[in-house]
């Protein structure tokens, strides 16, 4: 397939239209989705016109930007002005939001095209997309198994040929482990790298958004794109975006590259074999290949499933029927409140804001988020010692390949394993990508993860597009 | 840590403005103590001497520059909630006599 990096050029280059490559992703999705349901608003107009002036800028005579007439899918957890966004939500259902994502007006600005928002698990909670409230997405290279989760709607939606980009959001490994089960590159850059603004807030010390693409190349151009010091996010780094595609064939020659063993750990033997055979690709692009525990990894799930739903019951407050979405008529104002929030969120949204609200709770505050915030500061102290020995990690993504819809839905647990790989990234706020690395026994694709310190992306990236090149075929 | 309890889980739905069946109350209790017993853990480690993080990277309060900004439109904010009175978010009776 075509990446986004070649039909941007062929637009500047007159050799295609923006409209013409948007006429095109609107095809495929009005043909695709109706089996996959990877998309949940699709921006036909909206998407035209921005099309129209991309191809007016070059007939102008003027550069349109890096991403020129590139279709891109964005998760509806990203705010759009005046266009649908729901976060998979009931309680958000029909709410046109008064303003846009940073990112979105980036991508814009840059000459991409948004031709609509995908599917999710409801507020990014899952690991699935089964817990939309709009119905599952299917994974394109098998429909009776899921795409993974949060960002399963955009991962579905790249890995099918839709669009050559969908942007995500990576709470706990939302971007990585679709990526992963979809066969496609997926980023979680460095805290504060890409600004939260106009992201709908799951669990805000951990949320991230970044790129899901069929290209390592690809990935960099759009982090390029979207990445940067926004004045409107307080937490984003007051720095400018790193440029990733001048160092992108730096290679990893003479670098140190570790292996994780917790990063292994219950994963399936394809699995295995396949973080294994990447590691060989490394060392023989001359990477040093050196094996390391990281004991506090196996934390990591434990203190995420109390801080992430803890950050959650606060940011969730806001759903009361007062100012936007959903509103449930009752006699007085509280039971308006319980009303409108019993209907309008789903099973699982609930049971993370109870869990939250208990983890906060009076009496249990120590016991679990302090105790979780601790472990929290260990798990980055292990991180920064592990660093000190290699430049990189490898490991596996996820811990299998796509599983069948339904497996896990009435065992949260189960499915809250499904990211333990992809976790610590997020507590420690560093990077990691995830790349295609062949297939599973079952034929379907799987993900080798890299990760790297805090702002390490060039390496990061420089390193997977090592991977890329070496997978096997 | 404690085992949650139905009443723990009632008492924290009440907080979070959630109603549940008896059978909701029930599914959740289950799927809760499932996911306090796995944190059981972090019960392992020495954490006394540990400080406890909030966010990845603390830095100083980002300032911006005191210049004026436009901010939202505010028709278009109220176009989007529920119920509007003259410019204002309107909710059911708070104070006084329900209707």
């Amino acid at each position: 397939m075509t990446t986004a990096i070649e039909l941007a050029d062929s637009v500047r280059r007159g050799e295609t239209t923006a409209t013409t490559l948007t006429e095109g992703s609107l095809a495929a999705i009005a043909a695709g989705n109706g089996a996959l349901n990877a998309f949940l608003h699709v921006d036909v107009d909206g998407a035209l016109s921005a099309a129209a002036r991309v191809d007016r800028a070059v007939a102008n005579g003027e550069d349109p930007g890096p991403l020129a007439g590139v279709p891109i899918a964005l998760k509806d957890n990203l705010c759009t002005r005046g266009v649908p966004t729901t976060a998979a939500s009931r309680i958000l259902e029909g709410w046109r939001p008064p303003y846009t994502a940073t990112v979105v007006d980036r991508l814009l600005g840059a000459g991409a095209i948004p031709v609509g928002k995908t599917n999710l698990d409801e507020f990014a909670m899952g690991s699935s997309t089964e817990n939309s409230a709009f119905g599952p997405t299917r994974n394109p290279h098998d429909h009776a198994r899921v795409p993974g989760g949060s960002s399963g709607g955009s991962a579905a939606a790249v890995a099918s040929g839709m669009v050559p980009i969908g942007l995500g959001s990576d709470t706990g490994g939302s971007i990585r482990q679709p990526a992963a089960l979809c066969g496609v590159v997926g980023v979680k850059p460095t805290y504060g790298m890409v600004s939260r603004y106009g992201l709908i807030a799951f669990a805000s010390s951990l949320d991230q958004i970044g790129p899901l693409t069929r290209s390592v190349a690809d990935a960099a151009v759009c982090l390029e794109v979207i990445a940067g010091h926004d004045p409107r996010d307080s937490t984003s780094l007051q720095e400018p975006a790193p440029s990733l595609v001048a160092s992108l064939h730096d290679g990893v020659e003479g670098r140190t590259v570790a292996l994780v063993r917790e990063l292994l750990d219950g994963a399936a033997p394809d699995v295995e074999a396949a973080v294994n055979a990447s590691a060989a690709v490394l060392r023989d692009a001359g990477a040093t290949v050196i094996e390391i525990s990281i004991p506090e990894l196996r934390l990591g799930l434990s203190a995420y499933y109390l801080i992430a739903p803890a950050e959650a019951s606060s940011n969730l407050a806001r759903y009361d029927g007062v100012r936007y979405g959903l509103r449930v008529d009752a006699d007085d104002l509280t039971m308006m409140n319980v009303a409108t929030r019993t209907k309008g969120f789903g099973d699982e949204v609930k049971r993370r804001i109870m869990l939250g609200t208990y983890a906060l709770s009076a009496g249990y505050y120590d016991a679990y988020y302090g105790r979780a915030q601790r472990v929290r500061t260990l798990l980055s102290r292990a991180f920064a010692g592990a660093y000190g020995r290699a430049d990189l990690l490898v490991g596996a993504t996820a811990p299998t390949t796509a599983f069948e819809l339904g497996a896990k839905t009435t065992d949260p647990m189960a499915m809250y394993l499904s990211d333990v790989y992809t976790i610590p990234s997020n507590l420690s706020g560093d990077p990691a990508i995830t790349v295609p690395f062949g297939s599973g026994a079952d034929g379907l694709p799987l993900g080798v993860q890299l990760l790297g310190p805090a702002r390490s992306e060039r390496l990061v990236f420089a390193a997977a597009q090592v991977l890329e090149e070496g997978a096997p075929r | 840590m404690t085992s949650l309890s139905r009443e723990d889980v009632a008492h924290v739905a009440k907080l979070a403005r959630l109603a549940l069946s008896d059978e909701d109350l029930e599914r959740y209790t289950d799927q809760l103590r499932a996911v306090l017993d796995h944190a059981r853990d972090l019960e392992a480690f020495d954490f006394e001497s540990t400080a406890p993080t909030a966010h990845p990277f603390a830095a100083a309060a980002y300032l911006r520059e005191d210049v004026v900004v436009e901010g939202l439109d505010r028709d278009e904010v109220l176009n989007q909630a529920p119920a509007v009175e003259d410019d204002r978010f309107c909710v059911p009776q708070i104070i006084g006599d329900a209707p």
